[in-house]
């Protein structure tokens, strides 16, 4: 049996603003994983994940998702993709429904299928009963579980977050991460990055830590420990440790 | 340096906020452009100075003790530059209110939220005064440099009308959220502000039309009928008119009264104006409940996004009145065609023009909203579709909101002169077109409510789309008369087009592409 591809495969990434946001990224995520991405702020992770998606064109270097060279051919690599940043952008005058309608427009899915999705999904979340009322008295739980709604309406096997749990009160974190969790149950990938690194050390399998637009560590949580030679130390020691002296990396 | 909480603290500080403000208008947030907006300013001075003596040069040696014609004429265009005055003084009052800015913070503090009100709607009149004053300048300087110092007076007059403006502004404006409460009296409000701004120009000229034929305004003002109902010469409604020729003592009455109607405005409603900001932050969490349907329509990514488009702006009064203000200055014309029925095709090439004008502006418009008034541009772009495609949807979605508008002006038109529609046609299609092109070049991503300062982010922009429409309106004008010198007009239109393309940001992030040795290198 031949080896699923990588979800995510990255290669030399670079990409300069002012000066170098992401210098020489390499980085691989398996299928099926729950990835992490961390580092301090403006370390060069939602630069690197705006690459990933489309939104950011690289000054150099490789990405393919799920096999297929998303700089070479952007609308396959779009297709199977969700992405979803730290600020919900959805449209005040749709409502839940409509939004989900109108995503699956976009992703071109069968309505049925979409509608049946949609339908699921909105229960799931708990938004049934805002269903059919416009999104612009929402709160900010609720809109990051509409934007939610909508990247899962398309069924993405690789769905990427930029800090999907800022702002959220517990009952909407615990929901994003238990639909999350099930993603991956399901043979979904996520990559998510965080600057919770509860979260982090709770739910990914393996954990990347970026600095200064590098990757610098990466691993199990296990893994990162070993490379800073702090076998019972939590991630967030861990973490610390790592990005103030930054080694080679992993 | 003044005592925190005085009224003095306060209007040093709002005086702040709005030099800051105008200089980013201004600037576009790039203070290096600060040297080249200098510039234009000058070189728009001095054009609007040469406009201005081609308009009321032969007027400057206008007798100081006038007669009832000349006192009828200039108070009718002075209540005329009053009602766009009070207009722009509603619009700030109702962004005063609904705008949260710094209100959570001024409301939550110990200070005097009387004090901060009250010196916020005096920073309201400044800048009204201010603006007029700015428009003014030409028209009053070129008269006092023809016909002596006399017409300087003209800029007490201006100041005095900014006072008044914004004055029945605030009360207007709070009699509305105390009839028909926060929630309408945003819409209401944006819309009674166009109205008052347009009404009186479109009702001189309806007037004009009915009695002439034509849209000329003076003619109207000039008429024996008017002239005959208005007061008599010596009445005190001609105060401004004396105060603008010159006299002193109606300068004073006028300005006088101006000054207390704007005082006792700030006496009467700044206690309140901070509970009426707080009811209106409460309007955005009203609950909107939509028709449910029972299930998902099928539709291919550009009718789904054709199809938001729609919706969104359907959905949005304050969007609709705003973009479709626009179209109120069509109303005299439409009544124009209506009146030309079986009259010849004389009148159509007055309607020509405007149809074409109208619809560069509405176009400029719509494009903003749909290309760079995108709410969720991340799910667009992130979204399995070319952006090619995108694009493409998006200017079908606005050319179709332009079709439904002036679908059934140019059918009226046709049922006149197939020839004139045709040129309509065509004139309203390469006018629409060429302001959607330029929305494209210029293209810079902000929120759909920042439609009113779309301008801000480019003011090249800006102008090149209101030139481009006023050079295919040209254009149609001379086409819809049958002379070869269209053509002539048409190759400014396109050269401006071009001038555009070459100034936009999209050619010059081309250019730097094409200057990089290799954009992406694959590894």
């Amino acid at each position: 049996m031949s080896k699923p591809p990588l979800a995510l495969e990255i290669r030399g990434l670079t990409k300069r603003f002012d000066k170098p946001a992401v210098d020489w990224l390499n980085l691989t995520v398996q299928t099926g994983e729950f990835y992490a991405l961390l580092g301090p702020n403006g370390a060069g992770k939602t630069t690197t994940l705006r690459m990933v998606v489309g939104l950011l064109t690289p000054d150099a270097g490789s990405i393919a998702v799920l096999g297929i060279d998303a700089l070479a051919d952007p609308v396959k690599a779009k297709q199977v993709m969700a992405w979803i940043s730290d600020e919900p952008m959805i449209y005040d005058k749709l409502t839940p429904f409509e939004y989900l309608e109108f995503v699956a427009g976009l992703w071109g899915i069968d309505a049925a299928v979409a509608d049946a999705r949609a339908s699921e999904l909105i229960g799931w979340l708990g938004l049934a009963a805002h269903a059919h009322e416009r999104c612009e008295g929402f709160s900010k739980g609720m809109r990051q579980k509409v934007a939610l709604a909508g990247a899962l309406v398309h069924d993405p096997r690789v769905i990427i977050l930029d800090e999907p749990l800022t702002g959220l009160d517990a009952a909407s974190a615990r929901q994003v991460k238990s639909v999350l969790r099930e993603r991956v149950s399901a043979g979904g990938t996520v990559i998510m990055t965080t600057h919770i690194l509860d979260v982090a050390e709770r739910m990914a399998d393996r954990i990347g830590v970026i600095a200064d637009g590098r990757l610098i560590a990466q691993g199990t949580l296990e893994e990162l420990r070993g490379q800073t030679g702090q076998d019972t130390s939590t991630l967030e020691d861990t973490f610390l440790t790592l990005i103030a002296g930054p080694a080679v990396a992993a | 340096m003044r005592a925190p909480g005085t009224l003095g603290w306060f209007a040093r500080h709002e005086a702040r906020l709005a030099w800051r403000d105008w200089l980013a208008m201004m600037t576009a947030g790039r203070r290096r452009r600060l040297r080249t907006v200098a510039i234009a300013l000058l070189v728009f001075v001095a054009f609007m100075h040469g406009v201005a003596y081609s308009m009321v040069g032969r007027f400057a040696d206008t007798s100081a003790d006038p007669d009832k014609v000349t006192l009828v004429v200039i108070t009718g265009s002075l209540l005329l530059s009053w009602s766009l005055m009070m207009s722009q003084a509603m619009e700030s009052v109702t962004r005063a209110f609904y705008a949260r800015s710094d209100l959570d913070l001024i409301l939550s503090s110990p200070a005097s939220a009387r004090k901060v009100f009250a010196v916020r709607i005096a920073t309201m009149a400044v800048s009204v005064v201010l603006m007029s004053l700015l428009l003014a300048a030409p028209f009053v300087n070129v008269l006092a440099a023809l016909g002596g110092a006399r017409w300087l007076s003209a800029y007490g007059v201006v100041a005095a009308m900014g006072l008044v403006a914004a004055a029945a502004a605030v009360a207007l404006t709070v009699a509305l959220f105390k009839t028909i409460g926060p929630k309408r009296t945003r819409f209401v409000a944006q819309i009674v502000a166009a109205v008052i701004g347009a009404a009186f120009v479109i009702g001189l000229q309806l007037a004009a039309i009915l009695s002439y034929g034509n849209l000329s305004r003076i003619d109207v003002l000039e008429s024996d009928a008017v002239v005959a109902l208005a007061p008599a010469a010596g009445s005190i409604v001609y105060w401004p008119a004396h105060a603008i020729l010159g006299d002193v003592t109606a300068l004073a009455g006028v300005l006088a009264v101006s000054v207390v109607a704007l005082a006792a405005a700030i006496a009467v409603f700044s206690p309140r104006f901070g509970d009426h900001a707080i009811a209106a932050a409460g309007v955005s969490h009203t609950v909107t409940r939509q028709r449910r349907w029972s299930a998902f329509r099928p539709a291919t990514p550009t009718r789904a996004l054709r199809q938001k488009e729609w919706t969104l702006l359907t959905r949005d009064p304050w969007l609709i009145s705003q973009t479709l203000m626009q179209i109120l200055y069509l109303l005299p014309p439409a009544f124009l065609l209506w009146r030309s029925f079986g009259e010849g095709t004389g009148a159509l090439l007055v309607l020509v023009p405007v149809l074409v004008m109208a619809a560069g502006q509405l176009a400029g418009g719509l494009a903003w909203l749909a290309i760079s008034g995108e709410d969720a541009p991340d799910l667009v772009a992130t979204a399995p579709v070319p952006a090619r495609a995108i694009v493409r949807a998006k200017i079908e979605a606005v050319m179709g909101g332009i079709a439904i508008v002036f679908l059934p002006f140019v059918a009226a038109l046709a049922l006149l002169s197939l020839f004139h529609a045709i040129v309509a046609v065509i004139g309203i299609a390469v006018a629409s077109a060429s302001a959607t092109q330029i929305q494209l070049w210029f293209r810079a991503q902000a929120k759909r409510s920042q439609f009113r300062r779309r301008q801000i982010s480019s003011r090249m922009a800006t102008f090149a789309e209101a030139f481009s429409s006023i050079t295919w309106a040209g254009t149609a004008a001379l086409a819809a008369a049958g002379t070869w010198l269209a053509a002539i007009v048409a190759l400014i239109a396109v050269g401006i087009l071009i001038g555009a393309r070459l100034i936009s940001p999209h050619a010059s992030a081309e250019r730097k592409l094409r200057g990089a040795l290799s954009p992406v290198r694959a590894v």
